[in-house]
């Protein structure tokens, strides 16, 4: 996504924002979903991108958009994820930011980023 | 915008083979008619084909050493030498005896371009002080301006403008210390000799041809105080037969002896591969060299992935500035040598430190224009179109065989289908797609028979 943003002329803010944001979600995807695909969707004006996983789901939105909160397992930990802020960080670099989650069923993160 | 490069092709001895573009970090070069074309925007002077090129048909664009001896009072000529000469000599050379023996070639004035290095080296403390105090305010980190990037490698610089323009705010913006020392060398060669300014001629010495663009096209300034530059391996053999003469440096030029100021030992340091960074005062540095190298370090910095390093190095060459391809020596015994130039210059310093002369002498400045953008790896100014490019390119490559042979005259099939969708080539070019082509007609023209 990053070399087609570059390729296409969008400015560098732009481009760091959506690497991050997209960066943040595929993390968590694969510490908490099992792994997922990435849809990536570019606009003249913006980007969008979809994170899917066929995950657990997660149960309290709002808790996990606090900033420390984590229920990432050790092993994730040891590796230097799950500090609990990668749904906080991502908030930070979005515009918009969709979060369609079911118990059993999965997580779906969409994100847009205006250039 | 044009951007002046300083490789060029001799098309008599370019065979057409595919080892430039295949070496090529930006994807410059393509093989068209059978002979290599360079883009010369996207060119940023790293010679990585003139090192790889088996016919010799890639050259360093340099200026050609003046007849000093018809040179005109009106224009005093100014050699300035870096400290990667000092590591070229297999003979007994020191480094007064290097700059005595430019004297001696016909060069008025010689000045070490350490003066500049080490100049530079002290406003790179600073400003690394300055970039630790804002970090404390911002605690948080999250706009981080470390690392810190060297701008002394001109190939770095013009990488980063085209491919890592994210990194832009991350570079030391002062100015080469090839520049300061230029400036400070034209003023002081114009007050001992009596001339303006600007009738001083200053004639750089150089390790690579990167240097000679950055002169015509300087990084961050409006102009260049840079006349000429010369390839050190056209000097090298000249020096040579004066150092080895026994007397050298000592009765040839003994009245000027002295006038040469030295270095701090700091700016002779420059020379190698983490030199620079061993002048300021971290342990978090890193040295990176090798163009490829450098590339996969920026990719590691955009990604914010090196957020504990204080300040990177990044060197085109193998070895830093000894690794040029315009010097006379192997970089391996040039990196043993300038070891032994370093130790010297610190003992010298340790024991008569007033020889050297004062940093606060030279003055680097911050760049006086802001580092411009290269747009050439944009697809089309207007971003529907880039858009509608991007996706035409993405349907020709799924296409084509996936074999990066570069048989077509691109590096890889990726840059194929770029070149197809900007109108520079065909599908056909693609000698597998062409095969298929004719041996579907062939079958075709089999059946009409029947």
């Amino acid at each position: 996504m990053k070399k087609a943003l570059t390729r296409l002329g969008v400015r560098p803010l732009s481009i760091k924002r959506a690497s991050i944001a997209m960066y943040e979600a595929e993390i968590n995807a694969v510490i908490h979903g099992h792994g997922g695909v990435a849809v990536v969707h570019i606009f003249p004006d913006s980007v969008m991108i979809e994170i899917i996983d066929h995950g657990p789901g997660i149960p309290d939105v709002e808790q996990a958009m606090t900033e420390g909160f984590s229920t990432a397992p050790d092993s994730a930990r040891a590796m230097g994820f799950g500090a609990g802020m990668g749904l906080p960080n991502i908030k930070k670099q979005v515009d918009l930011l969709e979060i369609d989650t079911k118990m059993g069923e999965g997580t779906k993160v969409t994100m847009h980023i205006r250039f | 915008m044009g951007r002046l490069h300083s490789v060029s092709l001799n098309r008599e001895l370019c065979m057409g083979c595919t080892n430039c573009i295949k070496g090529c970090p930006t994807e410059a070069i393509r093989v068209r008619d059978g002979k290599a074309v360079i883009d010369e925007n996207r060119c940023i002077d790293c010679a990585e084909c003139i090192r790889i090129c088996p016919h010799h048909a890639k050259r360093a664009v340099t200026d050609t050493l003046p007849e000093l001896s018809e040179r005109h009072d009106d224009f005093p000529c100014v050699a300035l030498i870096p400290p990667s000469l000092y590591s070229q000599f297999s003979v007994p050379a020191n480094r007064a005896s290097i700059l005595n023996a430019m004297n001696t070639l016909g060069f008025d004035y010689v000045y070490e371009v350490a003066l500049g290095a080490a100049a530079s080296s002290v406003r790179t403390r600073e400003i690394l002080n300055e970039t630790r105090a804002a970090e404390e305010v911002l605690k948080d980190g999250t706009e981080s301006g470390f690392p810190l990037i060297s701008s002394a490698c001109p190939v770095v610089v013009r990488l980063i403008q085209m491919k890592y323009k994210s990194l832009i705010p991350h570079l030391i913006s002062l100015d080469a210390p090839m520049e300061i020392t230029a400036r400070y060398a034209r003023e002081e060669a114009s007050k001992k000799s009596g001339v303006p300014p600007e009738n001083v001629m200053i004639y750089f010495i150089s390790p690579c041809p990167s240097k000679r663009s950055a002169s015509l096209n300087p990084l961050g300034q409006k102009e260049s105080d840079v006349n000429y530059v010369l390839a050190m391996h056209d000097v090298y053999p000249l020096l040579l037969n004066l150092l080895e003469k026994p007397d050298a440096g000592s009765s040839d030029s003994s009245g000027k002896a002295d006038a040469h100021p030295l270095a701090d030992p700091t700016g002779v340091q420059w020379a190698t591969s983490g030199g620079e960074a061993s002048t300021l005062d971290t342990e978090k540095y890193m040295a990176v060299d090798g163009i490829h190298n450098v590339i996969s370090i920026l990719n590691e910095i955009e990604n914010e992935n090196l957020k504990d390093i204080e300040f990177v190095e990044p060197s085109c060459c193998f070895g830093g500035c000894i690794g040029g391809p315009l010097t006379a020596t192997n970089p391996f015994s040039a990196k043993a040598r300038m070891r032994s130039v370093i130790h010297k210059a610190r003992e010298d310093h340790g024991k008569n430190p007033g020889n050297c002369l004062h940093s606060n002498a030279l003055d680097p400045h911050i760049w006086e224009e802001p580092l411009s953008d290269n747009d050439s790896m944009r697809l089309d100014e207007d971003i529907e179109t880039a858009l509608g490019k991007y996706d035409q390119m993405e349907k020709i490559l799924s296409t084509l065989p996936g074999l990066d042979c570069g048989a077509c005259g691109a590096p890889t099939c990726a840059a194929l289908a770029e070149d197809i969708v900007q109108g520079n080539a065909l599908e056909t070019d693609c000698i597998i797609k062409l095969k298929e082509q004719i041996r579907k007609v062939a079958q075709e023209i089999n059946i009409l028979k029947l």
